[in-house]
């Protein structure tokens, strides 16, 4: 993949041109070979799917007991019941509300203090030490300073999903902001531009690809965590309500819930993944990889 | 050339660029010391010397990016204390921002100025057209030969209208071929401008090609100590400053000022 790109470099411009034509002319493989990586994850999620289904209608008893484990059938049946309820609805809409909120508060401010303390010594001495000493600390072993602190449950539980998210994407901005080569920094000052044209024509723009990474990460340790905090308090959101059936021993119940949080988690994390590939299509063909983790 | 100094305003000619007794390096370890040097307004200065002799560092200096540990450098008397975008630097390789277009690169200078849009729009494409990529406004470099990145490095530092260009291997990087071509153009380019430039490369053949004068920074000029004496005269720390007759004329013999400056590496 980076051969195209290094001819590029070497030759005079016809070769990029060539590259360029190149791409569009396998662009038909191209989308059949995707059409058949489809297929195989379709096929690979039918299979477990298929196995569970076995394990469950045969009882089996290897060790492990499938025998009283709600068989895909039982829990599609289930999740066909509770689609037609207005709550299940309202707990998906509560439990988005909460892990959109946190998030988004996480990735404002783990950016921003991820930069600052990056760029400025002082800022660091004097920011990172009681940040560094929290970081270790799960975030949903702050449930009880929450419950604790905020008047209600529902700004507790957002503030457990934004500690969770927060951390991964403070610390990968500022891995990225320190691995940022000094050249754009210095090609802008030299256009005469002063901290606010570095910070927002380089500095932004160019830790692009690390902040992604920490947002992918972020994602991920925010679902496990407002699934969490809901199970412990909170009156709605898929969380509670899983717990909820695991309370009255209705386990076709519990199992909707895992698979919508499954689900929901999913489209989250490919959401910032999808986002990540577009806003980073400037680097280089082979550095482009899932999540855009890259420098 | 006298035609367009008549009629240019004050503010479009080049630079006057003078090193005071300068010293430099980074961290405590001196690169050069005690530097020396008068450059001239719209001349092209090209600083010759192999890797390490601290040609770029020089360049550094004058564009604001590194601070002299002694000495002074002035711009038309001026003390330079940082960048500005009167002196503009043209960098080895790969200083393109990769997430802007041709174009938006090229604008960069301008809308940093805070030049409006649309005549930084036109600025831009004229430039882009003058370095030979009309049509490639709006690749991204990841796209571009390293030839075709280095006229895109041309053309936004030129269009900031900077008083003073600054190239720091600019070719180095590139294959003969392509190198031959952009000398080509640069000499082009330069004809309509009346910027000063400082030039530098380890490319003897380049020096001699594109300068009014060259400085040779060789062995000599790292060690003082050593020679002390005539060959320094009014430029301290530096080997020695060739001034050469008839600059960017094609076809001269320029073997006897060859000669001399790799004597002098």
């Amino acid at each position: 993949m980076s051969t195209p790109a290094l001819e590029a470099t070497i030759g005079s411009g016809a070769p990029a041109v060539e590259s360029a034509d190149a791409g569009t002319a396998t662009g038909r493989t191209r989308t059949a070979a995707g059409l058949r990586r489809w297929a195989v994850r379709l096929a690979s999620l039918a299979a477990v799917v298929a196995v569970w289904q076995w394990l469950t209608t045969a009882d089996a008893r290897v060790g492990l007991r499938f025998d009283r484990l709600p068989s895909p059938a039982e829990v599609a049946a289930e999740l066909g019941r509770q689609l037609g309820t207005r709550i299940y609805y309202l707990d998906l809409a509560q439990s988005l509300i909460r892990i959109l909120t946190g998030f988004a508060l996480a990735a404002v401010a783990g950016i921003a203090l991820g930069v600052l303390v990056a760029r400025s010594r002082w800022a660091g001495d004097v920011l990172l030490p009681p940040v560094e000493v929290v970081r270790p600390i799960p975030a949903i072993a702050l449930v009880p300073i929450a419950i604790l602190v905020f008047p209600t449950d529902e700004q507790g539980i957002v503030f457990i999903t934004f500690a969770a998210a927060f951390f991964p994407i403070m610390v990968s901005t500022r891995h990225a902001v320190r691995a940022l080569p000094t050249l754009w920094e210095d090609a802008v000052r030299t256009m005469g531009g002063g901290r606010a044209h570095v910070l927002w024509n380089v500095v932004l723009p160019g830790t692009l690809p690390g902040v992604f990474g920490g947002l992918s990460v972020g994602m991920g340790v925010a679902w496990i965590c407002v699934i969490s905090a809901e199970m412990i308090s909170g009156e709605f959101g898929v969380g509670y309500r899983t717990w909820h059936a695991y309370t009255v021993v209705d386990y076709p119940a519990v199992l909707v819930g895992m698979a919508s949080i499954g689900v929901l988690g999913w489209v989250a994390s490919a959401s910032i993944e999808l986002l990540g590939r577009r806003l980073t299509r400037w680097l280089p063909r082979g550095d482009r990889g899932a999540g855009g983790n890259v420098r | 050339m006298s035609a367009s100094v008549a009629a240019a305003p004050q503010v479009d000619a080049g630079l006057a660029v003078r090193l005071e007794g300068v010293s430099l390096g980074y961290g405590r370890h001196a690169v050069l010391e005690d530097l020396c040097l008068d450059i001239a307004p719209g001349e092209v200065l090209v600083i010759v010397g192999p890797s390490g002799s601290g040609k770029s560092t020089v360049l550094r200096a004058i564009a604001g990016l590194l601070a002299p540990h002694a000495g002074r450098v002035l711009a038309e008397g001026v003390p330079v204390t940082g960048p500005s975008p009167d002196r503009a630097m043209v960098f080895q390789d790969d200083a393109l921002l990769p997430w802007r277009t041709v174009l938006r690169n090229v604008e960069l200078p301008l809308r940093i100025r805070g030049v409006p849009k649309r005549e930084r729009r036109t600025a831009a494409e004229s430039w882009i057209a003058r370095v030979g990529l009309a049509g490639w406004e709006d690749r991204l470099p990841r796209e571009l030969s390293g030839g075709m990145r280095q006229r895109v490095q041309l053309a936004r530092s030129l269009a900031g209208a900077p008083r003073a260009v600054l190239m720091d291997e600019p070719f180095g990087a590139l294959d003969a071929q392509t190198r031959a071509g952009m000398q080509r153009l640069l000499l082009d380019v330069l004809r309509d401008t009346l910027a000063t430039v400082v030039f530098v490369t380890h490319d003897v053949d380049e020096a001699l090609l594109l300068a009014d004068r060259v400085v040779v920074l060789g062995q000599r000029g790292r060690q003082p100590g050593g020679q002390r004496g005539g060959q320094r005269g009014e430029h301290g720390g530096i080997g020695t400053v060739l001034r050469v007759p008839d600059p960017r004329t094609p076809d001269i013999d320029r073997t006897g000022l060859r000669a001399r400056i790799i004597e002098e590496l």
